[in-house]
C-alpha cells in the first residue's frame, strides 16, 4: 500500500478503528446492509398458507396411500416364474417398485414443499469468529494432561510403559494369523497331484477332453474346421466306465474355474506353432485355456474368421493361431495352451498340466513367456 | 395401307398424351405375361423340376446374382492385393446359403464389416434353386427340417428338460457373444453378434451347423442335433419370457443401464436440486397487511 493512500485512509478513519484497511472504500461503497425481507405469498396470505398446507398434507397423504398399496400388491399380485404379467413385466416387481418409490418420493417432495413454502425463510447473517479455542482454555488443557501423565507415572516406570507397548503391538498377530489362512499362499502348491494351488490344474497327461455341460468326450473327426468346442478335463464329470467319480461342490467350481478350455480346429496352414509346441495340435485342433490372463474373465469370443479370442471384460485379444499372443488390450501374457494328443479310442487327450499357470499374474509367478511374444504388440 | 398410316397417325396424336406410359406399361405387361404363361415349361408350374433343372436353374440365377463376388464357378474371388472380395462357396452346403439369403445378408449391399440382415430379395424358390446348385459343388450342411429344430412332438417335461439343457449349453457357448439374453453384442473392428430373439429357429439351426460370418461353427460334432433342438427351445423361452425384474432398457447389459442411471437418473436428481434451491415466488405486500 502505498503512502498517499495511507493519508487519506487516517483522514477518513478514526484512530484504532481497526478497519483502516477498508475504510476508504468503505466510504465510497458504504455497506449496504441486509435488504428488507421479501414475504411469500404463503407469510402474508392465510388462503395461500393454508393452500401450501394442504399441498403438502396431499403428499403425505399420497406417500400413505402408495404404502398401503404396497402392502395389498405384495399379497394380491403373483410373483415368480408364473405370476401375473403386465406389458410384458412382472406385475409384481412392476407395483412393489412403483409403489415404495412413491411412497418415498411423495414424502420427500412434501417436506421440501414444506420447507420451501412454509418454514421460516428469514435471511440470517451471521458472523465469523476465529475456530482456534480460546488462550486460556488451551493453556488448561495442556495443563490438565501433563497432570494426567504426571499421575499415571509413565515416565517413572519405563517397565509399565514398555509392556503396555508390546502387549498393544501383539495384538496384531491374532489378525495375522487368521487373514493368513484364508487362502494359500500365490507361492504354495497345495496337493499338486490333484491340481490344487495356483500353478497346476487337474490337467494331466491322459485326461480326456470333454465337451461342457454334457461331458462327452470328443473325437478329432467330430471337429470341423471352424469349429469351437468350449470344454473341461473329464475328471469334473462322474463317468462309472472311466472309473471317474466326479467333483461335487467347492471342488468342482475351483477345479473348473482353472480347467476350462477353448477348443478349435483351423486350417492346418494358418497355425504356426511356437518353438517346442510342434506337437501340441493335433490335425490343426488346438486347446488353450479359456481364463484371461489379465483379471481371469472366462473367454470364448472368437472370431472364426480371424482365430481371434476376444476377452468380453477388457478387450484383451488373443491370436490362437500363434500361441496365444496378445494381440490386443491389456493383457501382458499369452493364454496357456493345453498340449493335445490322442489315446488308444481315439480320443482327444492332454499330454500334459499347462505348462505355465492359467490366469492373471501374480507376484511369485515365473516369467517363462513363449519365445518370441511381441511387446510392441501390446497395444 | 391406308388405313393402317392413318390408324398410326391417329394413335400417334396421343402418344404424348398423359396416359400414354400407362397404357403402354399395361399393354406390355399383358403381353410378356401372356408369352410367358404359354411358353414357360408345365413341370415349373406344378412344382415337379427334377434337381438336375433345380441345379441348372440355381446356376443361372447365381451367375446373375452372386458370381460378381463369388467368382462365376462358386470358388471365390480376391483382389490382386489379396484382399477377398467374396470366400469361396464350395462345400459351404445349402444351409449356408438359405441362411444368407433368407435373412437377406446375401446378396450383400455393400461391402463392410458385417453383412446386416434385410428384407430378402429372391423367391422362396429361387433360394431353393441356388441352395441346390451350391450343393451340388461339394457335400455341406443340408437345410434342416421342421423336426430338427420343433420341441413340438415332446412331452410337456421333456420339453421343459430340453429348456433346461438348452439353456446350459447356451449360456456356456453362445453367451460370449450373443448376451445371456440372447440380445448380441458388439464385436471388434465394427462387427457385432446380432440379437438372436427373433430369429427364425430354421436360421438359428443354420447358423450353428455353418458358422456365418465371423461366428464359430457348431457343428454336428460339437453339439449334437438334439442339443441344437434344446439352444433352440431355450431362446424360445427367453422370447417368451416377460421382463419379470423391470424394463430390460435393450437387456446390454452395464452399458445400456449406466446411461440410464446416469442421463435418466442423475438428471433427475439434478432436476429436484434445482427446485429445492430455486426463488420462491416472492410478495410485495408486508407481513400483517392482510389481503
Amino acid at each position: 500500500m502505498s503512502s498517499t493512500h495511507d493519508e487519506t485512509a487516517l483522514e477518513t478513519t478514526p484512530e484504532g478503528s481497526g478497519h483502516s484497511l477498508n475504510a476508504h472504500t468503505d466510504a465510497l461503497l458504504p455497506d449496504p446492509g441486509i435488504p428488507a425481507h421479501q414475504w411469500r405469498p404463503t407469510d402474508v396470505d392465510r388462503k395461500a398458507e393454508k393452500r401450501a398446507e394442504r399441498q403438502v398434507s396431499t403428499l403425505f397423504g399420497l406417500s400413505a396411500i402408495c404404502t398401503v398399496l404396497f402392502v395389498v400388491s405384495y399379497f394380491a399380485i403373483d410373483a415368480g416364474i408364473d405370476g401375473d404379467i403386465v406389458l410384458g413385466l412382472g406385475a409384481s416387481n412392476l407395483a412393489l417398485g412403483l409403489c415404495l418409490s412413491g411412497a418415498l418420493l411423495f414424502i420427500g417432495i412434501g417436506i421440501i414443499q414444506w420447507a420451501r413454502k412454509l418454514m421460516s425463510d428469514v435471511e440470517i447473517s451471521e458472523a465469523r469468529h476465529p475456530a482456534a479455542s480460546s488462550e486460556t482454555d488451551r493453556e488448561q488443557t495442556l495443563a490438565a494432561l501433563k497432570a494426567g501423565l504426571e499421575e499415571s507415572g509413565i515416565g517413572r516406570r519405563p517397565l509399565l510403559r514398555n509392556s503396555l507397548i508390546g502387549s498393544v503391538a501383539l495384538l496384531a498377530a491374532p489378525a495375522v494369523v487368521l487373514f493368513r489362512d484364508l487362502g494359500p499362499l500365490p507361492s504354495e502348491v497345495v496337493d499338486p497331484e490333484h491340481g490344487g494351488g495356483l500353478e497346476h490344474t487337474v490337467w494331466k497327461a491322459g485326461v480326456r477332453v470333454v465337451r461342457d455341460v454334457v461331458g462327452t468326450p470328443i473325437r478329432p473327426s467330430d471337429i470341423e474346421i471352424g469349429d469351437l468346442f468350449n470344454a473341461e478335463p473329464e475328471v469334473l464329470f462322474a463317468n462309472e466306465e472311466r472309473g471317474l467319480p466326479g467333483l461335487h461342490g467347492v471342488d468342482l467350481q475351483v477345479a473348473k474355474s482353472k480347467a476350462a478350455v477353448v477348443l478349435l480346429r483351423m486350417d492346418e496352414d494358418d497355425y504356426i506353432p511356437a518353438e517346442g509346441r510342434e506337437d501340441w495340435a493335433v490335425e490343426g485342433i488346438v486347446c488353450y485355456s479359456k481364463i484371461c490372463t489379465h483379471v481371469g474373465c472366462p473367454i470364448s469370443l472368437n472370431e472364426r474368421t480371424t482365430h481371434h479370442l476376444l476377452c468380453p471384460c477388457h478387450q484383451s485379444t488373443f491370436d490362437l493361431a500363434d500361441s496365444g499372443k496378445v494381440v490386443f488390450g491389456p493383457a501382458g501374457r499369452h493364454l496357456p495352451q493345453l498340449p493335445l494328443a490322442v489315446d488308444d479310442e481315439g480320443y482327444l487327450v492332454a499330454q500334459s498340466d499347462f505348462t505355465e499357470p492359467v490366469g492373471p499374474s501374480y507376484w511369485e509367478r515365473d516369467m517363462v513367456d513363449v519365445e518370441d511374444q511381441n511387446v510392441g504388440d501390446l497395444g | 395401307m391406308r388405313f393402317l398410316n392413318r390408324s398410326a397417325a391417329s394413335l400417334s396424336r396421343y402418344r404424348r398424351g398423359p396416359l400414354a406410359g400407362l397404357v403402354l406399361l399395361l399393354l406390355g405387361l399383358v403381353v410378356s405375361g401372356g408369352l410367358y404363361a404359354t411358353f414357360s415349361p408345365a413341370s415349373q408350374a406344378t412344382q415337379a423340376q427334377t434337381d438336375a433343372e433345380m441345379v441348372q436353374e440355381g446356376r443361372k440365377l447365381f451367375l446373375t446374382g452372386c458370381s460378381f463376388c463369388h467368382g462365376t464357378n462358386a470358388e471365390g474371388l480376391t483382389t490382386v492385393n489379396g484382399q477377398m472380395v467374396g470366400p469361396s462357396l464350395v462345400g459351404v452346403g445349402a444351409a449356408a446359403v438359405d441362411f444368407q439369403m433368407e435373412t437377406g445378408r446375401m446378396p450383400m449391399a455393400l461391402p463392410g464389416a458385417q453383412a446386416p440382415s434385410k428384407p430378402t430379395a429372391y423367391s422362396g424358390h429361387e433360394i431353393d434353386a441356388i441352395a441346390a446348385y451350391i450343393a451340388s459343388l461339394a457335400p455341406g450342411p443340408a437345410i434342416p427340417s421342421e423336426k430338427d429344430y420343433s420341441i413340438e412332438g415332446l412331452s410337456e417335461e421333456e420339453q421343459e428338460a430340453a429348456i433346461v439343457r438348452g439353456g446350459q449349453i447356451f449360456l456356456t457357448n453362445c453367451t460370449a457373444c450373443h448376451n445371456f439374453s440372447g440380445k448380441g453384442g458388439a464385436m471388434p473392428r465394427g462387427g457385432y453378434a446380432p440379437s438372436i430373439i427373433n430369429t427364425d429357429p430354421k436360421h438359428i439351426y443354420e447358423a450353428m451347423l455353418t458358422g456365418p460370418q465371423s461366428m464359430d461353427v457348431f457343428s454336428n460334432g460339437n453339439l449334437s442335433p438334439e442339443e441344437k433342438r434344446d439352444v433352440i427351445a431355450y431362446v424360445g423361452s427367453l422370447r417368451d419370457q416377460p421382463g419379470y425384474g423391470g424394463f430390460s432398457m435393450g437387456a446390454l447389459g452395464p452399458v445400456a443401464e449406466g446411461m440410464f442411471a446416469w442421463v435418466g437418473g442423475i438428471g433427475i436428481l439434478v432436476g429436484f436440486a434445482i427446485w429445492i434451491a430455486a426463488h420462491t415466488t416472492r410478495s410485495t405486500k408486508k407481513k400483517g397487511q392482510e389481503a
